[in-house]
């Protein structure tokens, strides 16, 4: 099954990378953007997703400092329901 | 006594790292796909990019097999000094609390920093002078120590930092000014900064030989 697993900044914890995009977007001319924050994607195909979030724990992302977001492909992302093609 | 340095596939400072042992003892390489510690009496975890860093600094790394050996060693209550990548690996490995973030400006820094010796009394300070300001240079993109406030008051309270930056010398934004912490048993310590480029006059300091003497000192006296 493929899956993909979204990996972000803490809550509360300084992203200077989320920052300095925030401030390159209105040198562009957009306007009206808050909240920047960069994470990382990562995809991958598994045989047993149940497993994904040990994966998570203990790999894809360091707790301590990031939260993690599993998405199973073809599932809609709110409801865990299959979702459009 | 014998110290052993860490080489992983991106480690850029591990010869550095021996050339600092070598002052002090014996120093031999320890590579990272191997299983043993070839019987050596401390383990320095070096600088560089392992796995070039991929994924986080220290993720990959920290699954060497020779990590393997690195943590039963420590748990038996080894001495282990990780330096910059090498205390990401730790960190990574949860051999030391806490996670090292991106440095607020962003950029890589490369520069001498002042740092004081909050602890003279652990393994790896014995040798350097109470109340010391050690000038020893950082090179790092992802320093930042980072551990949530109820961990930091943990630390705090059980004196497990040993190194700050100077007042208003902190490069990275680290929380309290952190730049070096050990475990909670003592005998695992981490820093960001970089002794091993500081023990020859040549290059401008000799202050980061303290470190490298004390691991001997307290491996000499518990020995002797």
């Amino acid at each position: 099954m493929k899956a993909r697993v979204l990996v972000r900044p803490k809550a509360g914890i300084l992203d200077p990378q989320g920052q300095a995009v925030e401030r390159a977007l209105p040198a562009l001319g957009f306007e009206g953007v808050r909240n920047v924050h960069v994470g990382r994607l990562i995809e991958l195909e598994v045989d047993d997703p149940s497993r994904l979030g040990e994966m998570c724990e203990r790999l894809l992302a360091n707790p301590l400092i990031e939260d993690y977001e599993v998405v199973l492909d073809g599932l809609d992302r709110a409801t865990g329901e299959p979702g459009p093609a | 006594m014998r110290f052993g340095v860490v080489t992983f596939p991106g480690s850029c400072d591990d010869v550095d790292a021996r050339l600092a042992c070598a002052r002090v003892g014996e120093a031999v390489r320890l590579w990272h796909a191997d299983r043993d510690l070839d019987g050596v009496d401390a383990v320095v975890v070096p600088g560089g990019f392992s796995y070039g860093d991929y994924l986080r600094p220290g993720a990959i790394a920290r699954f060497a097999p020779i990590m393997d050996e690195v943590i039963a060693f420590a748990e038996g209550g080894g001495l282990v000094m990780g330096i910059c990548n090498g205390f990401q690996v730790l960190c990574e490995a949860g051999l030391l609390p806490g996670a090292l973030l991106p440095n607020t400006g962003l950029r890589f820094l490369c520069r001498q920093v002042g740092l004081e010796v909050v602890r003279s009394d652990t393994p790896f300070t014995t040798a350097c002078p109470p109340g010391a300001v050690l000038s020893i240079p950082v090179k790092h993109t992802t320093g930042r120590y980072h551990v949530p406030p109820e961990m930091l008051a943990e630390l705090e309270a059980r004196n497990q930092v040993v190194l700050r930056y100077a007042a208003g010398a902190n490069p990275n934004g680290s929380v309290a000014d952190i730049a070096g912490v050990v475990n909670e048993a003592g005998n695992v310590f981490g820093l960001m900064p970089h002794p091993e480029h500081a023990v020859d006059a040549l290059t401008g300091s000799t202050d980061g030989l303290c470190l490298f003497a004390s691991i001997r000192d307290t491996f000499t006296r518990a020995t002797a």
